[in-house]
């Protein structure tokens, strides 16, 4: 176990350095001049210029910004915001609690439904309800996150006014963060309503973000709860007389699982890229909305250095499921 | 002793709620975060909105919804005759806010107008880089090096002395990057070896009271109780930070906030006809046009300019461009600014006249290039689309339009050669509503080869922008400005196309907000019926 542990932390290396090349690449191969743009109309004088190359590094030999980058990066420092001037790692935290609650609750819809879904398609195979579920994971699998975002607001916060249309919480509650999560700290606050205005928050952001991992979820647990069903031991358990929900629940899904796992793993990527257009619609404070926010403002060494955080966490996500994998199933580990 | 406890709960929660229920609260959906809270090292709109134009004054301050300044910090000034030198007299008494994080012990003097001046320039100083990587960009831009002394004379009079007199010293001075701020605080956050919270916990002299920020969520306000201008009508101010329009729309639709800035030009008409909504609209300070290169073949015969000019449908391009928010340009500078020539008459759009024009120029299957910004802006939405309808209207007069773009960094440094081969789409917006911010840096001489993209050098156009800026009466420099808008019309050397205009949708309990042409989001003054 410990040796398929190592296997796998030795092969993050050369993928960290492949994702600091293309995150130090992407920001290069982007055409202009950087100063420039910063500077747009009102232009800037030619010592200025040079000045602000000089700052920023832009005019040494790219070799050596790579090696200042890499080693930067190794001491904890991610670049400095050219429009804020802070630390990129400090916005960068700031913001991740927001994210995470909200990829969290996502995950918990996502993987409740879609597991429900998945089982009962795959019991009832051919039926009505497979067939709709089947189609409707498919809608949801091809959505466009921004248009389902939106109609969603205009249908339950705007015409039914069921819901808040963006934010974390209602403005009236004001308190100092504690944990970063808003359904926490709300708690913590003990102002009355505070944590059910935080939850209401939740509710259509929680449902777009998670469309699409429930969609991918669904259709996976069929899948894989189809295979297993077909096994030669479901028969045998059918056949000595085990109840349905026994052979279903114990037998069958216990095994239809691990893929399963794994496809929920591969999610939390999808997660992070699903925010950037999740977190713009609702106004979440989290890192998809200061990506998004940083390239439309140019500011290259937030997008350098929150591209590199991100693929680090999605990095990390995937050899924890990795691990996860080989502890639910030992043949990996012997392999 | 329990009944007394829950006795004092029930007093401490009424309290809090009956706090909730009278206090006047203004939500203002705002469009971006701000870089920071200290607005000199600064240039976005929503900096200065959440952070100079609350928190901060400046010795003078742009009046309600105009372009023209009074007296702010200062309450009167004098200028020597050689326009070098400005003294002004402070107001007297004003008071610095008192927070949880700072509590001041004196009141404004002329150390901290000293301060906020000089820590933009003096490099050795522990001010100039307090933040590692920023640069006072807009004081580099209005003063270069023209400022050589600031100083204290008393404690409530400060000079300024000037390397050349500026006419529009006195407008700058009413912008963000001069706001005054506390040389106190400083001081002691320069002791506590704090010096960033300068940037994240602001201290003023204005209307409001930094309470917090929630990063890229919610920004509160306290009215300041002891403003010099008086306490503000709303009570607390909280500035809801909504990045996409459609959902500012939905969110002021749905009473969650009152105001916002910026809607989407699609849902300008669902926003006017909400009965609970107004949107009131103001061209703004901005102008977007076409360019050509006055020095290059055959641009540099007016004939051919005003023949091109002629051959363009502005309308055209409003209606497609700018969907409504928007409206024809006839000279360089908005309708909201003062000086502006009424008399002007633009170019009619006449294709026959046009192609008339170019044969007596001896113009012949003209091709030439146009130039398409790649970055959106108010006074030019989508230049690439602008320039596919030049493309057409002039190809209807016998002219072939290459459209040519480049990288925007690229793009502007291009256009600035004098030797840029064709017309150049691009704008201006204004800084300080001064003519000159737009005259001057844009048509004068000696921006030619930077900001002058048409490359466009008249003698007499300069020579009275260049006597405008030494005439200090404003009726005097209007006449001036007047005269020159006319040159610049029948010399031609752009084709004026629009500029934008600016939507604020409100709620219709919402009161005395003005529209500022200088784009800035001012909040003093505003009521809100309950």
């Amino acid at each position: 176990m410990l040796r398929y542990i190592l296997g796998k932390l030795a092969l993050i290396i050369p993928t960290f350095i492949g994702i600091t090349i293309l995150a130090f690449g992407f920001v290069r191969i982007l055409p202009g001049d950087p100063v420039l743009v910063l500077a747009g109309e009102r232009g800037l004088s030619p010592e200025r210029h040079t000045a602000l190359m000089h700052q920023f590094g832009f005019d040494l030999p790219i070799w050596q910004q790579y090696l200042t980058y890499l080693t930067n990066i190794l001491g904890g420092d991610f670049g400095t915001s050219f429009s804020t001037k802070t630390p990129v790692l400090r916005d960068f935290l700031i913001r991740f609690p927001a994210t995470v609650e909200l990829a969290i609750f996502a995950m918990i819809f996502a993987v409740i439904l879609g597991v429900a879904a998945g089982i009962f398609a795959a019991i009832r195979r051919g039926s009505w309800f497979d067939q709709l579920t089947m189609g409707t994971a498919l809608a949801g699998y091809s959505m466009p996150i921004f248009w389902w975002g939106l109609l969603l607001i205009i249908v339950f916060s705007g015409t039914l006014h069921w819901t808040p249309v963006s934010g974390r919480i209602d403005l009236l509650y004001f308190f100092k963060p504690v944990t970063g999560f808003m359904t926490i700290d709300s708690l913590i606050s003990g102002q009355k309503g505070a944590f059910r205005s935080a939850l209401s928050h939740l509710i259509l952001p929680t449902i777009v973000l998670g469309t699409i991992p429930l969609a991918v979820i669904a259709r996976q647990t069929r899948s894989a709860m189809l295979e297993v069903l077909g096994e030669d031991y479901v028969r045998t358990a059918r056949a000595k007389g085990l109840a349905p929900r026994r052979v279903i629940g114990l037998h069958a899904f216990r095994n239809a699982l691990i893929p399963v796992v794994t496809t929920i793993g591969l999610q939390v990527g999808t997660l992070l890229t699903g925010a950037i257009l999740t977190e713009s619609i609702f106004s979440w404070p989290g890192i998809g909305k200061w990506m998004i926010d940083a390239i439309s403002k140019r500011d290259y060494f937030t997008v350098q250095g929150g591209l590199l955080l991100i693929a680090l966490i999605v990095m990390s996500v995937n050899l924890i499921v990795d691990v996860l994998y080989a502890v639910i199933n030992p043949r990996i580990r012997a392999n | 002793m329990k009944k007394k406890l829950t006795f004092a709960a029930a007093l401490l929660a009424a309290s809090v709620l009956g706090g909730v229920a009278n206090a006047k609260t203004l939500v203002y959906c705002a469009e971006a975060s701000p870089e920071g809270f200290d607005p000199a090292p600064y240039t976005a709109g929503q900096t200065f909105d959440a952070s100079s134009r609350t928190v901060f004054n400046r010795l003078v301050e742009f009046d309600h919804g105009k372009t023209s300044v009074s007296p702010g910090l200062a309450e009167s000034w004098t200028i020597s005759d050689d326009g070098k030198e400005y003294i002004f007299k402070l107001r007297k008494g004003v008071k610095f806010a008192a927070t949880d994080y700072f509590t001041p012990t004196r009141e404004l003097n002329a150390d901290d107008v000293v301060f906020s001046f000089q820590r933009q320039v003096d490099k050795a100083g522990p001010w100039f880089q307090y933040i590692p990587g920023i640069a006072y960009q807009y004081y580099n831009d209005q003063f270069g090096d023209n400022i050589t002394k600031v100083e204290k004379v008393d404690d409530l009079t400060v000079k300024f002395t000037l390397k050349d007199p500026a006419i529009t010293f006195i407008p700058t001075l009413g912008m963000d990057f001069a706001s005054v701020v506390s040389k106190e605080y400083a001081d002691k956050l320069q002791a506590d070896k704090t010096p960033e919270l300068f940037n994240q916990k602001p201290i003023g002299t204005g209307p409001f009271i930094f309470v917090d920020y929630q990063t890229d969520a919610a920004i509160r306000y306290k009215a300041n109780p002891d403003y010099w201008g008086g306490k503000q009508k709303i009570d607390d101010l909280v500035f809801a930070i909504t990045t996409d329009p459609a959902v500012r729309a939905q969110k002021l639709k749905a009473g969650e906030c009152n105001i916002m800035s910026y809607p989407a030009p699609a849902d300008i008409k669902g926003l006017q006809a909400d009965a609970n909504l107004k949107v009131d609209e103001q061209e703004g300070l901005n102008v977007g046009a076409l360019m050509y290169n006055t020095q290059q073949k055959p641009f540099d015969d007016v004939r051919v300019r005003k023949a091109l000019n002629m051959a363009i449908n502005k309308k055209a391009i409003i209606d497609a461009v700018f969907q409504g928010a928007g409206q024809v340009a006839v000279n360089p500078i908005p309708p909201t600014m003062w000086s502006y020539n009424k008399e002007v008459k633009d170019d009619p759009y006449d294709p026959d006249a046009a192609k008339k024009l170019l044969a007596d120029a001896g113009v012949k299957d003209l091709k030439m290039n146009v130039w398409a910004m790649p970055v959106s802006r108010p006074y030019m939405p989508n230049a690439r689309r602008t320039a596919e309808l030049i493309q057409a209207d002039f190809a209807k007069v016998g002219v072939t339009v290459e459209i040519v773009s480049y990288d925007w960094g690229e793009y502007l440094k291009r256009a600035s050669a004098v030797d840029h081969d064709g017309a150049v789409i691009v704008g201006w917006t204004g800084d300080n509503g001064d003519p000159d911010n737009f005259l001057g840096v844009l048509l004068s001489c000696a921006s030619v080869g930077s900001n002058n993209r048409a490359e466009w050098c008249n003698k007499d156009f300069d020579a009275l922008i260049n006597k405008a800026k030494t005439v200090s009466d404003q009726a005097e420099r209007t006449k001036l400005y007047e005269q020159a808008q006319v040159i610049f019309k029948e010399q031609a050397p752009w084709a004026t196309l629009a500029h934008s205009k600016v939507f604020m949708p409100m709620q219709k309990t919402v009161s005395g907000f003005a529209m500022d042409p200088l784009g800035i989001h001012r909040f003093d003054g505003v009521d809100i019926a309950e």
